[in-house]
């Protein structure tokens, strides 16, 4: 028994040596830098330890902007993203030929770059010397007023923003919610039929509630990426976020490490632990809900 | 209210690239239901059986011929038009809501003039759980319930709206044998107590027998055969629905009729007036066995198995089609387990002779 034991901890040393190296030790560590007030990399002193970090972070402007974007693309893109994939999932699941197709076409942007994704939607919405943006182009013809989208007004850019979020994570939404719709077994839908239920009741009473362990993990796993979105800003405002007013909570931690005023550990440490707390708070509350709501499920 | 099949025909594009043709799933099937009765459709798998339950129930549209439901053709009306209630297989009850709103489920589905109040729906779902006796279990969940009382959930909900018919597909098939039992006479007490049409699909000839006034027999999707289940077993028109019926199977034989005389392994074993002299596959149900010393057919004894009201005698013959012949005799015969041979003779109405090349029954 205690051979067995220690053949098992064995076969977990590698794992749990990396895990602890890259993943625990650094976690702990930012906890301790987010306490330790001017924090120095390079002489690794500092002054004092409280909570004066956490103090400067919540006082920043620019913190404060990047918290207002961060829960504005997650307001946003989570409900939109899961609704407008779950009504084309079912629509993909409606259809028989052409399937294949159309699943194949809703799932290109899941294997395209961001960055490439990024210059696409720069030829959509950017204005240059030659172009207002195809975009643009649209809203002339219907004789509307050009927008800047990318240096124009904030709803312009944050419109720009949550579109694109939204176009990058729906495929992995769609792919997750086909695949849930197809493995609902067909006798609940010959029953339904059996006894005259409308397609919308059958959606609403039978594929939803089969599918919500699905949505449920998806909504989850959207409201965490789309805390922790970054790469996508700078994809489509560039690297300064900052003066673009699109930082979100992770470009800021980034910014002051690595950024034009970075050498700042003490406080990207702080901030990324008020992201973590407020990630944690919104599972453990999207937890709950979906343990409530899918009580009694086999 | 009766059930007409004509010609009912169901034909599927065929999804092999190498065959050529529609596969036929039913073929030409004619068929009255009576008013009241139980009729058990029955086959081996792929005989086009359930196919024909869920064109009855208007799941599947037939290829050709019609479905009558009295004298009102149905064939192209939608399922719920029909006044059908369907168990199926793995029953399909919605996991998600309760034993209520399971049953309720389909009233709610009623709409214009016949729409319900809240309270009318509860009483017909209490009704409805009040025949199968499962009013106790009401708030709980299908995952909280054994395979029998999901079962019952199933026939409830199938019988709220009052259908005029009842179909069943392998309504026990997935209930352990001892349940089965019990839920065959509880099926048949529901339909007995309603005197609702009622149609069910199942592979098991034992439990079509045991609770169907009439059985129809399905091969390949073509009716073999229908009749009153003892009929059918005593009488049966070929090979295969002699085969397919009865526990233990029928014991085969290869033999040959002369002069009115029916021949196995060389041996005179019964005579056979009206038979053309030929070559013959001679069936022989367990029951049809004589164990006597002088009897003409002589088999190897390799063993008895005692089942308490009968024996089993399980023997080898030159000439039998199967590799044992097991010939079931009433336990207070004795049986000499030592000697290496037993002898029987044969009841005529138990010998059943069927045609080499078409399997047609020919005596």
């Amino acid at each position: 028994m205690r051979k067995n034991n220690l053949k098992g901890w064995l076969y977990l040393l590698p794992a749990m040596l990396f895990l602890g190296a890259f993943m625990v030790y650094p976690l702990i560590d930012v906890f301790v830098y987010s306490f330790e007030e001017g924090y120095n990399f390079a002489s690794q002193t500092y002054f004092d330890i409280g909570f004066y970090n956490f103090s400067y972070v919540l006082h920043d402007t620019y913190f404060l902007q990047a918290l207002k974007n961060t829960f504005l693309m997650v307001v946003i893109t989570v409900p939109v993203s899961t609704g407008i994939a779950l009504l084309i999932s079912v629509g993909l699941s409606a259809v028989k030929p052409l399937r294949n197709l159309f699943q194949t076409i809703y799932f290109l942007p899941y294997v395209t770059n961001t960055l490439a994704v990024g210059l696409v939607f720069m030829i959509l919405f950017k204005k240059t010397a030659y172009s207002d943006g195809l975009v643009n182009l649209l809203i002339h013809w219907f004789g509307g007023a050009s927008v800047d989208f990318i240096e124009g007004p904030y709803w312009a850019k944050m419109f720009v923003m949550c579109f694109y979020i939204i176009w990058v994570v729906m495929p992995f939404k769609i792919l997750l919610l086909t695949s849930a719709i197809a493995s609902v077994d067909r006798n609940y839908y010959n029953a339904a039929r059996v006894d005259g239920t409308s397609a919308f009741r059958i959606f609403r009473k039978i594929t939803l509630p089969m599918i919500s362990p699905t949505i449920f993990y998806l909504v989850i796993t959207g409201f965490i990426g789309a805390f922790k979105e970054y790469s996508d800003a700078v994809a489509l405002f560039g690297t300064d976020l900052n003066a673009a007013g699109m930082n979100t909570i992770v470009g800021y931690v980034y910014d002051m490490l690595y950024g034009d005023s970075g050498g700042y550990p003490s406080y990207a440490s702080a901030a990324a632990i008020i992201l973590f707390v407020i990630v944690l708070t919104i599972t453990c509350i999207n937890l709950l809900i979906s343990r409530k709501l899918t009580r009694g499920f086999s | 209210m009766k059930v007409v099949l004509q010609n009912l025909t169901k034909t599927f594009p065929n999804r092999s690239r190498k065959a050529d043709g529609d596969v036929v799933a039913v073929k030409d099937f004619t068929f009255e239901i009576p008013d009241g009765k139980m009729v058990g459709l029955l086959g081996p798998s792929g005989c086009g059986k359930s196919t024909t339950l869920f064109m009855i129930c208007g799941l599947q549209e037939p290829t050709a011929g019609r479905i009558l439901f009295g004298e009102e053709d149905v064939t192209s009306l939608p399922p719920e038009k029909r006044g059908v209630g369907v168990v199926f297989q793995n029953y399909a009850l919605y996991p998600h809501l309760t034993v209520k709103q399971n049953i309720i489920f389909p009233l709610q589905n009623l709409k214009g003039t016949e729409k319900l109040t809240k309270a009318q729906m509860e009483e017909k779902a209490y009704e409805a759980a009040r025949l199968v006796q499962i009013e106790a279990l009401m708030e709980r969940k299908p995952g909280e319930l054994s395979g029998g009382q999901q079962q019952r959930v199933a026939i409830a909900r199938a019988m709220v709206k009052m259908p005029r018919v009842l179909l069943l597909d392998e309504p026990l098939s997935n209930l352990d044998a001892r349940l089965r039992l019990q839920t065959r006479e509880e099926i048949r007490r529901i339909q007995k107590e309603t005197g609702i049409t009622t149609v069910f699909v199942t592979h098991d000839q034992e439990e079509a027998m045991s609770i169907s006034d009439v059985i129809v027999v399905m091969k390949d999707g073509v009716v073999q055969q229908t009749g009153r289940p003892q009929e059918v077993y005593d009488n049966p028109v070929n090979l295969f629905v002699a085969k397919f019926l009865g526990t233990p199977p029928i014991n085969l034989f290869d033999g040959n009729v002369r002069n009115g005389r029916l021949y196995i392994g060389g041996a005179d074993v019964l005579g056979v007036e009206g038979a053309a002299d030929q070559d013959v596959t001679v069936g022989i149900r367990p029951e049809g066995f004589i164990l006597e010393d002088k009897g003409p057919l002589a088999c190897r004894l390799s063993g008895i198995e005692v089942m308490g009201r009968d024996i089993s005698v399980v023997s080898a013959h030159d000439a039998s089609l199967n590799p044992a012949v097991r010939s079931v005799i009433n336990a207070e015969k004795q049986v000499d387990t030592g000697g290496e041979m037993v002898r029987f003779s044969l009841k005529p109405n138990k010998v059943l002779l069927f045609a080499k090349d078409t399997e047609e029954r020919v005596y």
